[in-house]
């Protein structure tokens, strides 16, 4: 596939691995421990495993796998909430096949499914709007989530719906935006990052001028990257380059699809559909100050939890979960007590074991190859 | 959950409302390209053109210069390598 295939290239990737070490010596901190650098994204997370890049890595470069993989960050008392709106008779409930299996107190939404719930799954939030259409009689919920990757699309549906004049169609608006969450990774005491990946497809809607403050006021470099190895190895080369060089900047390793500004016509339709909520809980992290946004009082008729009565309860996450700890890097996900035992993809306790851009997942489905095999070893 | 396909608008389907028809790796799919769409851009001037699709809308459209321009460093960065090498092996007695 045109712009996938020729960032997948091997030669180019030796190419770009191989000279890592020599940018690495120029960098002193890492004689004293291994250098840290946060892919933001999920969808990074799942490019490192799948293809192997850790492992084309010094000792001395770790990555540590940050919190952007919305489905992994959704709280259960937030999936409870679905599973309620699911239930109601009148409503057909719709989401992202991610969001299907993500745990919540008393059941994921694919156990609702089962269970004779009227829920499915989309692959755009304009095919729930089309569904609302087809069906007069029956309430659509679009669930949606996601960074500003996604929140243009869910902002545009439902502009769409009410220009159409569609009545019987609300959004359960879980949406959540990054500045605010690098930021309370930046500031919270446990993290010793070096740099940061940034999220490409996050940056195409946002532009790369809002992260000017990661290397103005927390002097760590950043390279926004695109999700194909090549992609993510030379950023990762940018970043250790950066560093080596004593430069912190914002770069863009993406430009193919990051322009500097971001989209316009993409952030208009945020602004006029969304508002910054005061706070928003993160399952693992807790509260984070504006981290979540809301649907306006001008959309409020479109607004899920204007229109149904939405619990919203808070439920603690269970004792033997330390997704919190992985989520900030503090632990590998392997060092979890419930790990591949009690928490695996098909019976997952926590959200970092559902989506395949969860670490958990990640680390359970490509993580477990044992590289030091001998040579004359059975095939 | 942020992935995006890469994708090209092979047909405008309905220019009101910005709909388009995309290939996105030998899929046919109606795609919203709103955001990609301006004055200076209008929907039926986009025909051919490379985008980023992400749940059913078109969100960058892809630049191809930035595209070669990334290729040809890391181009560069392969042929120093080869490069390096042979001069190694040629340095060894
Ligand atoms: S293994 Fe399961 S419970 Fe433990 S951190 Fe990972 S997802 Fe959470």
């Amino acid at each position: 596939m045109k712009y996938v295939d020729e960032f997948r290239d091997p030669a180019k990737a030796e190419a770009l691995a191989r000279d890592i070490p020599r940018l690495v010596a120029r960098i002193p901190r890492a004689r004293h421990r291994p250098l840290q650098i946060m892919e933001v994204c999920g969808g990074h997370t799942h490019t490192i495993f799948r293809y192997g890049i850790q492992q084309m890595l010094p000792d001395a470069v770790e990555y540590v796998h940050g919190p952007g993989c919305p489905v992994c960050v959704l709280p259960m008392g937030r999936v409870d909430d679905c599973v309620t709106l699911a239930e109601r008779p009148e409503v057909i409930f719709t989401t992202f096949g991610d969001a299907m299996r993500v745990p919540g107190s008393r059941k994921s939404l694919l156990k609702a499914k089962a269970d004779g719930a009227d829920v499915r799954m989309v692959y755009s939030p304009l095919d729930a709007l089309a569904l609302a259409r087809r069906h007069p009689d029956r309430e659509v919920i679009f669930f949606g989530l996601g960074f500003e990757t996604t929140m243009p699309s869910t902002a545009m549906t439902l502009i769409q719906a009410r220009r159409q004049g569609i009545r019987n169609f609300s959004l359960f608006c879980n949406h959540i935006t990054i500045i605010p969450t690098i930021k309370a990774m930046l500031d919270s005491p446990e993290l010793t990052l070096d740099g940061f990946l940034g999220p490409g497809h996050v940056s195409m809607v946002i532009g790369t001028r809002p992260y000017a403050f990661i290397a103005g006021h927390y002097g760590k470099p950043i390279t926004i990257a695109g999700f194909e190895p090549l992609d993510v190895l030379q950023s990762t080369w940018m970043v250790l380059r950066q560093l080596a060089e004593g430069r912190r900047e914002v770069e863009n390793q993406y430009g193919r699809i990051v322009p500097e500004a971001g989209n316009s016509k993409a952030l208009a339709a945020i602004r006029e559909v969304y508002e910054l909520r005061e706070f928003f809980e993160w399952r693992g992290l807790g509260s984070i100050d504006h981290s979540g946004v809301r649907i306006r009082a001008d959309y409020a008729e479109y607004d899920a939890e204007r229109k149904f009565a939405v619990p919203n309860i808070k439920i603690a996450d269970p004792k033997s979960c330390q997704c919190g700890e992985v989520l900030k890097g503090v632990i590998k996900p392997r060092e979890c007590k419930v790990f591949g035992t009690a928490c695996t993809p098909e019976t997952p306790l926590g959200s970092l074991m559902v989506s395949t851009e969860g670490a958990c997942a990640a680390y359970y489905n490509y993580g477990r190859i044992d590289t030091r095999v001998p040579a004359d070893a059975p095939a | 959950m942020c992935l995006g396909i890469p994708g090209r608008i092979v047909a405008v389907i309905d220019e009101a409302d910005s709909l388009a028809m995309v290939e996105v790796g030998g899929v046919r799919r109606p795609i919203n390209i709103s955001f990609i769409t301006s004055e200076d851009h209008p929907a039926h001037s986009c025909i051919g053109d490379w985008v980023l699709v992400h749940v059913g809308f078109a969100m960058s459209r892809i630049d191809e210069d930035e595209a070669a321009s990334t290729l040809a460093i890391l181009q560069e960065m392969e042929d120093m390598r080869a490069e390096m090498e042979a001069m190694q092996q040629s340095a060894l007695p």
